[in-house]
């Protein structure tokens, strides 16, 4: 270990450090005080923003390795952190009131956000197979106990076991296949398996590949490893369903770049027409069980299946041109997703979950404002042109057909079409229905600014799409 | 340098847009005078950078500015770009638009004051700045149609601004309907454009259009049209939509439902004019297609004539404005068919400082009267409204074409151009020029005399309250009257014959009727000493004498005229049956048509069986899975290692 190695590892380290200084201090920290937690955590963010674009890097292209070739630092990597602190950034200005009223523990809340943060950025920059497990696992053992924060409530504590359950399993299942790539390859380094895969492959090597891929597949939780995901999304607390629906997501695309791409490149042909079958089902059952539920957490929770669908088929292409779409759509994905839950927090403000699709009947009239962003996030989301969700759709279904898969692209385009129902659906009870209730939405400034910020960034990112997609373009 | 210039050229748009926003957004925060003190500042600060580099263009002599500020798109080789094209034409359109928006901002705050949609109308006025400033910097067919469409809207917008009228609702969309007839065809135009140039940009297609003079399109099977005659005719359609030429007028008389600084602002100086300029702009095109340029030619002549004809039986104020504008643009028409685009521009320039004039009058005199707007409840309104008086006549007198006029330049050399074309329908258009000046002269005399002149005819109470309104809508008066009176006599010299448009405006070698007739001509006051022996200045005079013998002298002569010439009367009193005709054909057609569809294509195949069949289908599945959603942990690890075995006997087993 040299300090080089540490000079490239310093957001990590600031992020771990200041996670621990806060969960120190936050437990003296007497109650009315503990507003405190929350700026400390976003301030945090702030400055590993401004560590990671402050090193000074000869050029912004390259590949540095740290940790004997553990660790790895390039352009994805920057961007795909980066877009995570801004969603953390979000989320934490969100939740902060919900925390209040629903009475959740502030410090613990924030520290297992910052563990949570800490292990997509591991995850991220993973350059070896047991980064890959390092970092999984430092996002599972947080959001675990985070669909838990809230002990008293049966639906929250249940969640959270079935979670710990199949996540269990999808990690005991992603190891046993690393252990097989292990075993035939003998290293761990990424880099290292690439170059001994190239020689020819195995069935052995086959059967890791295919381990590995359903634990991707559980995390992206695409079908027909997606069964946790409406059940978690619907039991935990609205401030911990942004945080487990969106800031994984980057960490898991990377981990599917790193693993699939960077490792097993070699086996495309085998991996590929796996994600195919994943992809195509995920579309299907996602775009159409979403249409049945009358829950918004439950619907976004196939939704969110189903984009993790279209986000496969840019994965799937084995391209850089798909890569580079994929990536596109999971930070697109993650942005949409953190605002359209801040939506639903921003209206749990009572004390009651307002999870159902009637709670946002003529929303247009008790606050124009709030309807105005969820109807650019719906509009995003369902892929209506100029907003960012388009082109993240354009993009991969682009990718594929220069794949030569157009099938595909035909079924993606149906079941968007399929899907826009249920996200048009959210706009029509909000601006044509007459609203149930009529007390006014209370919104404290910086919640404002935080929605308004990420609700027009849908527009702006289609808009000026063509800087995300340059660097989205760039990290391939 | 370029950066600097770049900033200057994008603020010059978006200063109004950004006033919009404000006002439109922001009107209740901001109050009254909030919205037009930043509206009109933006407007301001635009006009004032137009101006700017009008200088740049025209005195420092500097070169032409073709730039691409943002790349919106890239596919297939086409360029989706936002750029600007400024060149001696467009400064000129530059400085007309944000000059006489300028004062339509300042007197809107004395028309609208009581006004409960203020800011809204604010905010729409510095819209349509915006959008018909983009309109004419474009630099190529995309933004081009962007600005059309946007002028377009704003303008639906601002006929229906009272949106409680059921006529305004009527007339706006009808404006509507009719201007998707023409933008239909103009779309058609740029779509033939870009299959056979495969660009966007004018430039790039400007350079290769001479080579495609032989190419030959078929849209039908079996018919084969000349390539560039079928662009130009499709691009003039949408001209004819948008600069109200018949058989596509019959929205701009009703489109006066609108606000009266709307009607000087958008349907007289700026946005009509936009077919003219489009076409101007367009010349390298134009010129390379006879046919084209004949059909232009013979529309514009028809509208210049029968449209000014219909303009001497009007009462109401606004529609006598209304149809002298759709005969002056008939008249611009006449020009760009000549092949004297500089004429129709320099015409253009001149009727938008009069005709913006006429109209601001016009809607000092419906203040003055409260919203009274029928000429037979007026008369006598020199001694009450002395301002407005006399800039309604020196406006009139510019309209007419009185020599040393504005006017008077700018319609004598259209005449004299068409005189000397040689194309088809040259002779047709030149008769219905000639014509057309008695009756302007007819209805300009006809407006002064019923609303300034003889016994007020109004009643007792509106009388004793109507007075001059206050500064800020004189001022715009006396300021437009100052360019109607003198542009033409100071830039007719530079602008038509001394190279003012230089690369700008293409004219074929031999089309050249412009230059043949600089060959003659020997300074504006020379012209106007010639003008006493032309024909054209004694059949002004002729107009006058009619129009004063039968609305001045002679009032019952009036009477005896309509019971005389009766059937005559009663087909321009009808305007041709053209909005019958057309509510009966189109109106009620379509509406059975459409009726018809909706009941047996939409309801039968489409809703029931298609959308709805699918639906249930798509709803039933949904239902199905949701059942596999049992919330049972053991059935979701189930799922799972089913998953698991199914893939490695897939991949392992079978392979």
């Amino acid at each position: 270990m040299t300090a080089a190695d540490l000079m490239l590892a310093l957001p990590e380290i600031f992020v771990l450090g200041m996670t621990c200084i806060i969960m120190l201090f936050g437990l003296w920290l007497p109650e009315e005080r503990q507003g405190m937690i929350s700026f400390v955590s976003i301030m945090t963010l702030v400055f590993a923003a401004i560590i990671l674009l402050g090193w000074d890097d000869p050029d912004p292209a390259a590949v540095s390795f740290a940790f004997n070739a553990t660790f790895v630092r390039d352009q994805m990597a920057d961007v795909l952190k980066l877009s995570a602190f801004i969603v953390l950034a979000a989320i934490l200005v969100y939740a902060r009131q919900y925390l209040r009223v629903f009475k959740v523990a502030m410090l613990e809340y924030h520290v297992l956000s910052l563990f949570l943060l800490l292990g997509v950025m591991v995850l991220i920059s993973a350059a070896s197979m047991l980064t890959v497990y390092l970092g999984l696992e430092l996002i599972a053992l947080p959001s675990y106990a985070l669909v838990a924060l809230r002990r008293d409530d049966q639906r929250s504590t249940e969640a959270a076991m079935k979670y710990f359950v199949l996540g269990s399993l999808a990690s005991g299942l992603l190891l046993y296949g690393l252990s097989m790539i292990y075993g035939v390859t003998g290293t761990l380094s990424l880099a290292q398996v690439a170059n001994i895969t190239a020689m020819g492959n195995n069935t052995v090597l086959v059967l890791g590949l295919i381990f590995v891929v359903i634990g991707i597949a559980f995390k992206l939780g695409v079908v027909p490893f997606h069964m946790w995901v409406p059940d978690v999304y619907h039991g935990a607390p609205a401030a911990v369903t942004a945080l487990i629906g969106s800031l994984p997501k980057l960490a898991v695309f990377a981990m599917a770049i790193r693993l699939l791409s960077d490792g097993l490149g070699n086996m495309q042909m085998h991996w590929m027409s796996m994600l195919v079958v994943l992809a195509t089902l995920s579309i299907v059952v996602g775009n159409l069980v979403a249409i049945a539920q009358s829950n918004l957490k439950r619907m976004l929770a196939y939704s969110t299946i189903g984009h993790m669908g279209f986000m496969l088929l840019g994965l799937l292409t084995g391209s850089d041109q798909g890569f580079s779409a994929a990536m596109f759509y999971a930070i697109v994905y993650a942005i949409m997703a953190a605002g359209a839950f801040g939506v639903m927090i921003l209206l749990s403000q009572h004390g009651v979950e307002a999870e159902h699709l009637d709670d946002y009947k003529g929303l247009s009239k008790r606050s124009p404002w709030l309807a105005l962003m969820m109807l650019m996030l719906m509009f995003s989301m369902a892929g209506v042109p100029v907003f960012a969700g388009f082109f993240a759709k354009w993009l991969v279904i682009q990718a594929v057909i220069d794949a030569g898969m157009i099938w595909l692209a035909i079924l993606a385009v149906i079941f968007s079409v399929i899907g826009a129902f249920y996200y048009l659906r959210v706009v029509k009870l909000m601006y044509f229905d007459a609203p149930d209730k009529d007390d006014a939405i209370s919104v404290p400034a910086d919640f404002r600014a935080a929605l308004t910020l990420n609700g027009s960034a849908q527009l702006l990112l289609g808009i000026f799409a063509n800087i995300l997609i340059g660097l989205c373009v760039a990290s391939f | 340098m370029n950066t600097d210039l770049h900033i200057i050229l994008l603020a010059i748009p978006l200063l109004p847009l950004f006033g919009a926003v404000l006002a439109g957004l922001f009107g209740r925060q901001i109050g009254r005078a909030g919205a037009h003190w930043i509206t009109i500042l933006a407007v301001a600060g635009s006009l004032l950078l137009s101006l700017y580099v009008f200088k740049l263009i025209v005195f420092d002599a500097m070169p032409a500015i073709n730039t691409s500020i943002y790349t919106w798109a890239v596919t297939g080789g086409l360029k989706f770009e936002i750029g600007f094209l400024i060149d001696s034409l467009t400064v000129v359109m530059m400085t007309v638009v944000t000059f006489v928006s300028l004062m339509v901002h300042i007197y809107t705050i004395g028309y609208m004051h009581d006004d409960p949609g203020y800011q809204r109308f604010f905010s729409y006025i510095a819209l349509f700045t915006f959008a018909m400033l983009m309109l004419v910097m474009s630099n190529n067919f995309l933004q081009l149609f962007f600005g059309w469409e946007a002028v377009g809207l704003v303008s639906y917008l601002l006929i229906g601004f009272w949106f409680k009228k059921e006529s305004a609702i009527f007339a706006n969309l009808k404006a509507f309907l009719v201007n998707r007839v023409g933008d239909f065809g103009f779309l058609l135009g740029i779509a033939a454009i870009v299959v056979s140039f495969g660009s966007l940009d004018y430039a790039e297609v400007f350079a290769v259009a001479p080579t495609a003079v032989d190419q030959t399109i078929s849209v039908f099977p079996g018919v084969e049209w000349a390539l560039l005659t079928f662009v130009c005719i499709c691009l003039f359609i949408g001209a004819m939509g948008k600069s109200a030429q018949a058989p596509l007028h019959v929205w701009l008389p009703d489109s006066m439902e609108g606000p009266t600084p709307i009607s000087a602002l958008i349907h007289a100086a700026t946005m009509v004019t936009a077919g003219i300029f489009m076409v101007a702009r367009m010349s390298p095109l134009f010129e390379l297609s006879e046919v084209a340029l004949s059909f232009v030619l013979v529309i514009g002549a028809i509208t210049a004539l029968f449209m000014g004809l219909i303009g001497l039986v009007q009462n109401d104020i606004k529609r006598v404005i209304a149809y002298s504008t759709l005969s002056q643009l008939g008249y611009m028409t006449v020009a760009l068919g000549a092949s004297a685009y500089s004429a129709a521009i320099f015409h253009l320039m001149t009727h938008a400082f009069f005709k913006a004039l006429l109209f601001l009058g016009a809607g000092s005199v419906i203040i003055a009267l409260h919203h009274r707007q029928d000429m037979r409840e007026m008369g006598g309104l020199r001694r009450v409204l002395p301002i407005t008086f006399v800039t309604a006549w020196l406006g009139s007198l510019a309209l007419m074409g009185v020599p040393l006029f504005s006017g008077f330049y700018s319609k004598d050399i259209i005449i004299e151009a068409v005189h000397l074309a040689n194309r088809p329908g040259a002779g047709f258009a030149y008769w219905c020029v000639l014509l057309g000046v008695v009756v302007t002269a007819m209805y300009s005399l006809r407006l002064l005399f019923l609303t300034f002149h003889g016994e007020p005819r109004m009643e007792q109470s509106v009388r004793e309250h109507a007075h001059e309104p206050g500064w800020v809508v004189t001022v715009p008066l006396i300021l437009l009257a100052i360019p109607s009176v003198f542009i033409g006599y100071f830039s007719i010299e530079p602008m038509l014959f001394g190279g003012f448009f230089g690369d700008a405006i293409h004219v074929a070698a031999g089309n050249d009727v412009l230059a043949e007739i600089g060959s003659h001509f020997h300074g504006p006051l020379a012209m106007a000493v010639h003008a006493l022996v032309t024909p054209v200045f004694w059949l002004v005079v002729l107009g006058s004498a009619l129009a004063v013998a039968i609305w001045f002298w002679k009032p019952q002569l009036a009477v005896w005229c309509r019971q005389r010439f009766s059937p005559l009367v009663h087909v321009l009193d009808r305007k041709y049956w053209f909005d019958e005709i057309y509510q009966a054909m189109f109106a009620r057609g379509s509406a059975r048509l459409g009726n018809g569809l909706w009941r047996y294509g939409d309801i039968a195949v489409i809703d029931n069986l298609m959308v709805n069949g699918s639906a249930t289908l798509v709803g039933w599945c949904a239902g199905l899975l949701r059942y596999l959603q049992s919330g049972y942990l053991y059935h979701y690890a189930f799922a799972m290692i089913v998953g698991l075995i199914m893939i490695i006997f897939t991949y392992i087993i079978l392979a």
